[in-house]
């Protein structure tokens, strides 16, 4: 095996052992930082409470992924097809992008009755900007020579979009869409967490308040544990999609040679 | 018979800058026409105002046989990288509305006719440069247009791809009988291409003189280092400097 997988391996073998064995020591109680052994135990031994919050969390992220990239690319086919339609709504998506979702949150949760589909709208609303403005960028990104001889050839509008502006697009949404796929997991715990004991369906991040409430200190651990791991595991398969679908053409997937 | 006429064609762009002044010139029909003048002279102008890609600001070209089908070789091979050495050859024909089986027979035979046989299935990344500037005249060629207008295609390439591409290129001329416009900066590309070199000033480019090479083809290294073939050279250099002297 070769150093990047062992190098990362060995460092965060050395932190847990470091972790625990400072918990051990210093004799500091689980409710104040539980060691990373009594959390695996816990992860196990409430694995029937965790599982089902973790499927709920995951099912609104790709929920709201699924909206952001219809969305996203949508809107940005429309402004690829009309500057008017661009300069009109662009500055309100940088808007509701840079308007932190924690302040909305409780507007919208108090707007819909709904508490998933709320939630549903927090997370795709943090989570669909990365995919719009990179999908627009890459429509734009077209080799100017390449739009000549379409033109050359009498290519429709329509042509050009599909021959020619969407596979060029498809690096740069994918690298948005990689971006996108963590943030909707962080909209949709925020919204979780600001939506509190509203939500009938209780997600990770209302276990996570409701061991803090009850001083469950290693489940908080243990759900936070599942939340990076659901993390990890959505960045590495949108990872894997962009290199099954870039590796035979594109840059940046060439393996090193 | 001519081809084309260009009469008085200027171009002034949208940010005011004149890049062709006023240049007038006539195509005949089957001819290696080698277009010669230093950068910026509105050589590349004038072969997108022939291909259509842009309208002249005044003056007119006049197609007297009806405007043929034509192929075009930029400076870079310009391929989609996404799309297979094959696919990128076919891509004329596709946007034609030609049958797959056949435009993908007919991108094979064009891929085979620049000597690419056996790399229908490559991406352009894994091709060197002087195969993707083949690939990119191969697809130029697929659709048999009558003329072919090439910008520079060979600039960016090393001198020993650069020959092989000007005898390779010449021989495909001599099969398939098309009218040829290269646009270039070399002398030595010219000439040894070439029926006929028109010269053309710096900006505002004008046609400032013309020269007929009457070398028999097919040209073949032996020309290439032959005394002919340098007091050419040497008269088309002199042109040249009194092109861009003026």
């Amino acid at each position: 095996m070769s150093a990047r997988f062992v190098a990362p391996i060995l460092t965060g073998l050395f932190m847990l052992a470091l972790w625990e064995g400072l918990v051990r020591a210093m004799a500091i109680p689980p409710y104040v930082l539980p060691g990373p052994i009594l959390v695996a135990k816990t992860l196990v031994s409430d694995w029937g409470t965790l599982w089902p919050a973790l499927v709920v969390t995951l099912s609104i992220t790709l929920q709201a992924l699924l909206a952001a990239v219809l969305v996203g690319v949508l809107l940005a086919l429309l402004f690829s097809l009309s500057r008017w339609i661009e300069f009109s709504l662009f500055p309100y998506a940088i808007i509701l992008q840079v308007t932190p979702i924690v302040a909305i949150a409780p507007l919208i949760i108090a707007w819909v009755d709904d508490v998933n589909v709320s939630l549903l709208i927090c997370a795709w609303l943090v989570a669909f900007f990365p995919i719009l403005s990179n999908t627009v960028l890459g429509l734009r990104s077209v080799d100017r020579n390449l739009l000549d001889l379409f033109e050359l050839y009498g290519a429709s509008r329509w042509r050009v979009l599909v021959d020619l502006r969407l596979p060029a697009a498809l690096p740069y949404f994918l690298g948005g869409l990689r971006i996108s796929g963590g943030l909707a997991l962080i909209g949709a715990v925020v919204a979780e967490f600001v939506a509190g004991s509203g939500g009938r369906e209780s997600g990770l991040a209302y276990r996570i308040l409701e061991s803090g409430y009850q001083l469950k200190i290693p489940r908080m651990f243990a759900a936070l544990v599942l939340i990076s791991l659901a993390g990890i595991a959505i960045y590495l398969l949108l990872s894997l999609l962009s290199h099954l679908l870039l590796r035979r053409w594109h840059e940046s997937a060439l393996a090193e040679e | 018979m001519q081809l084309v006429g260009i009469r008085d064609v200027s171009k002034v762009f949208a940010n005011g800058i004149q890049a062709l002044g006023s240049a007038s010139l006539d195509i005949a029909a089957g001819e290696f026409l080698s277009v010669l003048g230093p950068s910026g002279c509105g050589k590349s102008t004038l072969l997108r105002l022939i291909a259509g890609l842009a309208e002249p600001t005044a003056g007119t070209i006049a197609w007297p046989q009806g405007r043929p089908d034509l192929g075009f070789v930029f400076q870079e091979p310009t391929l989609m990288p996404w799309a297979t050495a094959l696919g990128n050859v076919a891509l004329p024909l596709k946007l034609r509305g030609v049958a797959r089986s056949e435009r993908e027979a007919r991108a094979a035979e064009a891929l085979a006719g620049v000597g690419l046989r056996g790399f229908e299935r490559s991406y352009p990344r894994e091709l060197s440069g002087g195969m993707k500037m083949r690939v990119s005249i191969a697809r130029a060629l697929v659709t048999a247009p009558k003329l072919l207008l090439m910008d520079e295609p060979f600039a960016a390439l090393d001198e020993i791809t650069r020959r092989r591409l000007n005898t390779d290129l010449l021989e495909l001329w001599q099969r398939t009988h098309f009218t040829a416009v290269f646009v270039t900066h070399s002398v030595f590309e010219s000439v040894f291409l070439s029926q006929r070199i028109v010269v053309m000033s710096a900006r505002p480019g004008r046609v400032r003189s013309e020269l007929a090479i009457e070398a028999p083809y097919p040209r073949s290294e032996a020309f290439g280092t032959s005394a002919d073939y340098a007091a050419l050279c040497r008269l088309t250099s002199a042109q040249l400097s009194e092109a861009m002297a003026t």
